[in-house]
């Protein structure tokens, strides 16, 4: 009998220290936030722009992470993003919900611009400059090319514009060997 | 004799070199027109300072350095600034970047040139003067010369190096520099040493250049320098400037480190020569040594404006029909001029004319035997194969995981590959890759951050505003509440004064005004105040009316002042004031 109680004994001691322990590495080692959400944000390109229809990046990331919305919402993440963000969450690569643009840039026409200050607020990146009734001009290094400051404008003096090519972004090309016919080459 | 080091790999391709060393250096003619590309050094782009129109005198100032890490540029003749423009570059993309086009007048007149002995002046005033010359590292990086020229302030400056080795094939023009104007050379050298305050100087130069060697050497003697000449053996990258670090000190330049965390320096012969012109004759950089060579009849250096169209120079060698293109640079690291219109530039210091006949096409890529030659071959001991098998792969973390920015390509690799992989592409294509990704990433980093502030500071404006309102609603509050009470004390002191008024002039006893029943009752209480303010009002108002000084009365006459006096005196007289009535 005394077997037994000590047997009950000895399991009762070591459940309460190991959940003793348990405990105090809930608190001591608790995760703030959701880790995911923060992977997620770093996949997604920071446009800010809304058109996965959240409204700016973690918004998105957090409704990504809940299950609540699909991986492919993000037309300038492109689809390499929607490949980054399959990989990270195990989820099967979906085409983009809308077509991807090529990077751009917006450009205010400063002889049409009124000094409104609109598209000043509306920009979710502090990329415009200008104050009351002095003329706005975009900062095209900070400029993500979201077109928020598109429609709040009331002379319509602001247009995106693609970012071409020049010899500071430009980049080498994967190797592609040309095929040619063997008749050509033997001609060559 | 100096204990020589070896570098590990590298390979000995057919040097071609002795087709151009026949003839002296030649002074390339003035072309129709010089286009000079205003960014050709690494760091900041120049800013024009000239518009179309301009007339410019030979060695002026035609972009201004921007920033430390940049350097002037400068017209290379005088003439007539006929556009400013974007213009095909001497670059593997062929696009088009900013250029001030100049059309010569043949007068070459200088601007005025100030000769400076620059022992007399301070180091930095020196390396001010080598960035407003423009002068430049011309073995190919072309970083700005006057960065290069702090020593630093942790680590002592142990050696010196002078690449004189030019190791690719065909280029000679460093050789020709080295034989016919070694004295220059030397100097340029006395001057970094000088700067520097190193505590040897080595010259490294292939042992295929004895005459190099022999007039450098000889140079030495004549300067009486302790300046020590090192023919080193031939073998390519030797010109590599880590690689002849290597082998003059012994030095292995860890991954991520500059060779000057060692203490060591490294420079051209060329600019060593080119930044002497600058000091000692005010000359700014405005020409260089360039080798002709390849599919033509007449190989020789010329010594070439900057802003020279390539296609004109070449014409000076006489190329062959068959010539299809030009390389800028050499066979090994050098690339096809996709325009040939494109300029002549700083880092400009071989064209080879290109023929299927002298360089045939590249036979197809086979695949990946993983033989290991590459690895034998490559001269910082990186494993190409896995850096080929993760860049084509585009997986970038792994070839960064193989060091692939430790790679210099310098061709090794691809030169030896029996299955004739175009390894160097692939590097390349990674490291671009790499790099256009980090410019995103930092770019998205900091879209997040002004977003976020943003937020924080909508919010902030948010709070002050509602902050603000409701400081403004408890203002309001305790105005009114103010009021009301200023209002009952006026009505206190209202019903306090006819009581006065009555027991004053009766000079009653003061029993009678206790037995004085309170005038105002409370239910008549708000009447009262509002007559108090009532009352209030018209005394402010009879204040300010008193106040009020009347508009017709200054500077009055005597006669006319005596007048009113009389008028106000009758007044008196005929009314007289009402208290005094009963």
């Amino acid at each position: 009998m005394t077997e037994l109680l000590l047997a009950i004994a000895v399991m009762a001691l070591g459940a309460l220290v190991l959940g003793a322990a348990l405990g105090y590495a809930s608190i001591r080692f608790k995760v703030e936030g959701d880790p995911l959400i923060e992977k997620i944000e770093s996949v997604l390109p920071q446009t800010q722009c809304g058109q996965c229809g959240y409204p700016g990046c973690r918004p998105y990331a957090e409704a990504i992470s809940k299950g609540e919305a699909e991986i492919n919402l993000c037309p300038p993440g492109g689809l390499e993003g929607v490949q980054k963000l399959a990989d990270l969450l195990g989820r099967e690569v979906k085409p983009l919900e809308v077509e991807a643009r090529p990077p751009q840039v917006a450009v205010i026409d400063e002889n049409t611009c009124i000094g409104c200050t609109l598209c000043i607020q509306a920009c979710p990146v502090d990329a415009i400059v200008g104050a009351a009734k002095q003329m706005h001009t975009i900062v095209a290094p900070l400029c993500t090319g979201c077109e928020l400051c598109l429609p709040p404008c009331p002379v319509e003096c602001i247009a995106m514009v693609p970012i071409g090519e020049t010899l500071d972004n430009w980049k080498w090309k994967y190797p592609v060997i040309a095929i040619q016919p063997v008749a050509t080459r033997k001609a060559a | 004799m100096l204990d020589l080091f070896k570098f590990k790999g590298g390979v000995k391709p057919p040097s071609n070199k002795t087709q151009s060393v026949g003839k002296p250096i030649a002074l390339a003619p003035l072309p129709s027109r010089l286009i000079v590309p205003l960014h050709q050094s690494i760091g900041g782009t120049p800013r024009p300072l000239v518009q179309v129109g301009d007339r410019v005198l030979k060695g002026q100032m035609i972009g201004e350095a921007d920033g430390w890490i940049s350097a002037a540029v400068h017209a290379p003749t005088s003439g007539t600034v006929v556009a400013v423009e974007m213009h095909p570059q001497p670059h593997p993309s062929g696009l088009t970047a900013l250029c001030v086009v100049i059309e010569p007048d043949g007068q070459e007149t200088w601007i005025e040139r100030q000769p400076l002995d620059y022992r007399s002046l301070a180091p930095e005033a020196v390396r001010e003067r080598l960035q407003q010359a423009g002068v430049v590292g011309l073995g190919g990086a072309v970083f700005p010369t006057h960065g290069k020229l702090s020593a630093s302030r942790t680590v002592p400056m142990e050696e010196l190096v002078i690449n004189g080795a030019e190791c690719e094939p065909y280029i000679t023009c460093d050789d020709l520099l080295m034989r016919e104007r070694a004295e220059e050379v030397v100097r340029g050298i006395g001057l970094f040493r000088d700067l520097l305050q190193p505590k040897k100087v080595l010259i490294g130069i292939e042992d295929n250049k004895p005459e190099a060697v022999a007039a450098l050497a000889a140079a030495v003697r004549a300067a009486g320098e302790d300046f020590a000449v090192v023919a080193v053996p031939t073998r390519y990258p030797a010109g590599g400037a880590k690689q002849l670090i290597r082998v003059l000190t012994g030095k292995e330049v860890p991954a991520a480190k500059r060779s000057t965390d060692l203490g060591v320096q490294c420079f051209n012969v060329a600019t060593a020569y080119t930044a002497w012109r600058a000091i000692a004759h005010g000359e700014p950089l405005l020409s260089r040594l360039v080798t002709l060579t390849g599919n033509v009849h007449e190989p020789r250096n010329y010594e070439v404006l900057i802003g020279t169209p390539m296609d004109e120079l070449l014409a000076l060698a006489q190329p062959n029909p068959d010539t299809d293109g030009i390389i800028m640079g050499g066979p090994m690291m050098g690339f096809l001029v996709p325009d040939r219109r494109a300029p002549v530039v700083k880092a400009t210091n071989c064209l080879i004319a290109h023929s299927p006949r002298l360089f045939p096409p590249a036979p197809p890529e086979m695949p990946c035997i993983r033989c290991g030659e590459c690895a034998r071959a490559c001269p910082h001991e990186l494993q190409p194969f896995e850096m080929y098998w993760f860049a084509r792969a585009k997986n970038f973390g792994k070839t960064q995981e193989y060091n692939i920015f430790d790679c210099i390509e310098c061709g090794c690799c691809s030169y030896v590959c029996p299955s004739r992989i175009p390894l160097v592409q692939y590097f390349r294509f990674a490291k671009s890759e790499i790099w256009a990704r980090e410019r995103d990433k930092n770019a998205a980093d900091g879209a997040k951050e002004r977003f976020e502030f943003k937020q924080l500071r909508d919010e902030r404006e948010k709070a002050e505003k509602a902050e603000k309102l409701a400081k403004a609603a408890a203002a309001q509050a305790a105005k009114k509440a103010a009021e009301a009470a200023a209002a009952e004390a006026a009505a206190v002191s209202a019903e306090a004064a006819p009581l006065a008024a009555d027991t004053a002039p009766a000079g009653a006893a003061p029993t009678g005004t206790t037995a004085s029943p309170p005038a105002a009752p409370a239910p008549t209480d708000a009447e009262a105040a509002k007559r108090a303010t009532i009352e209030a009002a018209m005394e402010r108002a009879r204040a300010q009316r008193a106040a009020a000084q009347p508009r017709n009365t200054e500077a009055l006459s005597p006669a006319r002042q005596a007048e009113i006096s009389a008028i106000e005196a009758r007044r008196e007289a005929a009314a007289p004031p009402d208290e005094n009535a009963p």
